[in-house]
């Protein structure tokens, strides 16, 4: 007896093969070809040149500085929220887990224009912020704060799925037998954790440095001082730079090469297809 | 609990501070920093005027100054000075970009900007042209081949470039002085824009939609722009083509009053600006395919410059403030007739 699920004929299963293989081929696989193409069209010199050269240098600065601030805060909000909603009850549950998921469904441009309005000159803050010459608008941490709001819900969404089935039977165990709250998080929820953990930084981590649009309404696109690497990319290709702004842009792919295949191996690693139905 | 959060608060912070620290050195030295946003094709002009200018001040003052500088659509670049982009000058594509900001913010902008550098604080004109590929096979030779059918034509959004204004109403003063009335220009621009296949938010994206991309038969832009994209693209790509009537464009320039008194520069910053009239700054900016307003910088490049009939805003529009009210606010004219396009 054939199963369903095998009983195409084999043009049927060659044609939706070549389909799946043109498809990957046409979008996934070509873009990231021409990338490197373009990069590397004047020759490793000049490839070379264009990274280091000081307003690219301090574009992928930026880059690294905005991660590495968001991407701490979001794994210290990604688990006490995942903590909060899989370990305990309270009223209101629900509501939070909708909001986390907030910023995946509003656009980039909206979460970067939001602050804008609170804290522009103009914005709610505005005033008071000149006052007190504090800038965030078209500064650093403007950025940090548009890139935050964007990259809000990776870590939480891996870790709920997984510690709402993991139940609290570990901790309740870990409690009773005299651990203190620290302790039995350090001890007993965090090893159970630590490979959706990292998956859930590794997005985080790539969208942080990835992000356009949010980020693009907060710069102020001010050269070697407010652009990030996306950012930097779009300046260098409207400038006819196209070996410079393909050789960034190259940067940008390989972190995105180096990402698959970290997460490739964490999810060979803790065993993704375990993880039970929460994806 | 109270240690676990207290412990990775102070690591946290630790390491913010430790990598802002890394990023620091932002002001150089002794030196003095102006920040310049301006709009989208003027990057490679300022590249030079800036390197000119820091050679004069450093040999009259002593002191180094370096520069900042932001580009993008003109009206865009307005609403983040107006939000708190704190610009040491604002060098926009039209004068309206720059009163915003005054409007917006008198504490910013002293409203009476204009009076305060020759030729209304415009120190160069340019002013619209097309560009079309090679051996122009379509054929444009004027406004009335862009509106045939079949003919795509790229040009960018009047809401968010300051180069697209100009091209709006460019194309605004053919229909009119063809048709003879403003429903005649009404209904040509209408026609127009329906052949408009990407509207992008600033000049620059516009050029590189039409020279990168591809895409579209002929490009409407600023003169330099369009003498720039046949330079950097290779000669022999693209030709230029003049119409019969245009208009004067006039981007304007002017300190930030706000900006440069809480950073200490009004000195450097007025000193700047006032450089841009200079013959040497104006053979920078004729070189660059802008119009210089020095007339004997102008006759040396008369070649370049072609002489054509120019509308001007003042005259033919009512001014900036009018034309802007009138054409571009939400619900004008612009909105109307593009409403009715993609019905």
């Amino acid at each position: 007896m054939r199963n369903g699920a095998t009983s195409e004929s084999r043009l049927a299963r060659a044609v939706i093969m070549a389909i799946g293989l043109g498809f990957f081929g046409l979008f996934l696989l070509m873009p990231l070809l021409v990338v490197f193409a373009q990069a590397l069209a004047g020759g490793i010199g000049a490839y070379l040149d264009a990274i280091v050269e000081p307003d690219a240098l301090a574009a992928i600065r930026l880059t690294l500085l905005v991660a590495a601030i968001s991407v701490p805060a979001n794994i210290v909000f990604g688990i006490a929220a995942a903590w909060a909603i899989t370990k305990f009850d309270f009223p209101g549950k629900s509501i939070l887990i909708t909001f986390i998921d907030l910023p995946f469904s509003v656009s980039p441009v909206v979460s970067g224009l939001i602050y804008v309005l609170l804290f522009g000159a103009q914005g709610w803050l505005g005033p008071w912020l000149a006052e007190h010459d504090i800038q965030i608008i078209f500064a650093v941490p403007g950025m940090v704060l548009a890139t935050i709001f964007v990259t809000f819900p990776f870590v939480a969404r891996e870790l709920i799925p997984l510690m709402a089935e993991q139940g609290r039977d570990d901790e309740e165990a870990a409690l009773s037998l005299g651990a203190t709250g620290w302790q039995t998080f350090w001890h007993a929820t965090l090893p159970n954790i630590r490979w959706g953990l990292l998956y859930g930084v590794l997005l985080c981590n790539a969208r942080a440095m990835g992000e356009f649009g949010a980020v693009s309404v907060v710069s102020g696109h001010i050269r070697g001082e407010t652009n990030t690497m996306p950012l930097h990319v779009e300046i260098l290709y409207n400038e006819y730079n196209f070996i410079a702004a393909f050789a960034v842009a190259s940067l940008l792919a390989l972190l995105a090469l180096v990402t698959l295949v970290l997460k490739s191996l964490l999810e060979w690693r803790y065993d993704y297809h375990g993880k039970g139905t929460g994806h | 609990m109270p240690i676990s959060r207290r412990n990775l608060t102070i690591a946290m912070l630790l390491g913010a501070v430790a990598l802002t620290g890394c990023s620091g050195g932002k002001a150089p030295g002794d030196g003095v920093v102006l920040l310049n946003v301006s709009y989208d094709p003027t990057r490679e002009l300022y590249k030079e005027i800036n390197a000119g200018f820091a050679n004069h001040w450093k040999a009259d003052h002593g002191q180094t100054v370096s520069f900042k500088m932001s580009h993008g659509g003109s009206g865009k670049q307005s609403r983040a000075i107006q939000d708190g982009l704190e610009a040491d000058v604002a060098t926009l594509a039209l004068s309206y970009d720059i009163d915003a900001i005054a409007a917006a913010k008198p504490g910013l902008l002293d409203p009476a900007w204009r009076q305060r550098l020759p030729d209304n604080s415009a120190p160069y004109t340019s002013t619209i042209v097309f560009l079309v590929r090679k051996g122009n096979p379509k054929n444009i030779r004027d406004w009335n081949d862009l509106v045939k059918p079949g003919v795509k034509v790229i040009t960018p959004n009047p809401k968010t470039g300051g180069g697209a204004r100009w091209n709006f109403l460019a194309a605004w003063a053919y229909g009119r002085k063809a048709g003879g009335s403003e429903a005649a220009a009404q209904d040509y621009v209408s026609k127009l824009l329906a052949n408009v296949p990407v509207l992008d938010s600033g000049a620059r994206g516009s050029t590189t939609t039409f020279v990168e991309r591809n895409i579209g038969d002929v490009l409407i832009t600023w003169e330099n722009e369009a003498f720039l994209a046949q330079k950097e693209m290779g000669a022999g790509k693209f030709e230029i083509v003049v119409p019969s009537i245009s208009i004067l464009a006039e981007p304007s320039v002017a300190v930030v009053d706000g900006n440069v008194k809480k950073h200490g520069t009004a000195e450097v910053a007025k000193a700047y600006l006032e450089y841009l009239y200079t013959p040497e700054a104006q053979d920078v900016i004729a070189r660059n395919f802008y119009r210089p307003r020095d007339p004997q910088v102008a006759a040396r490049y008369a070649a370049t410059f072609p002489t054509l009939n120019l509308v001007t805003i003042d005259k033919d529009f009512g001014g900036w403030k009018a034309a802007q009210a009138k054409y571009f606010a939400d619900g004008g004219v612009f909105d109307t007739i593009f409403a009715k396009i993609k019905r």
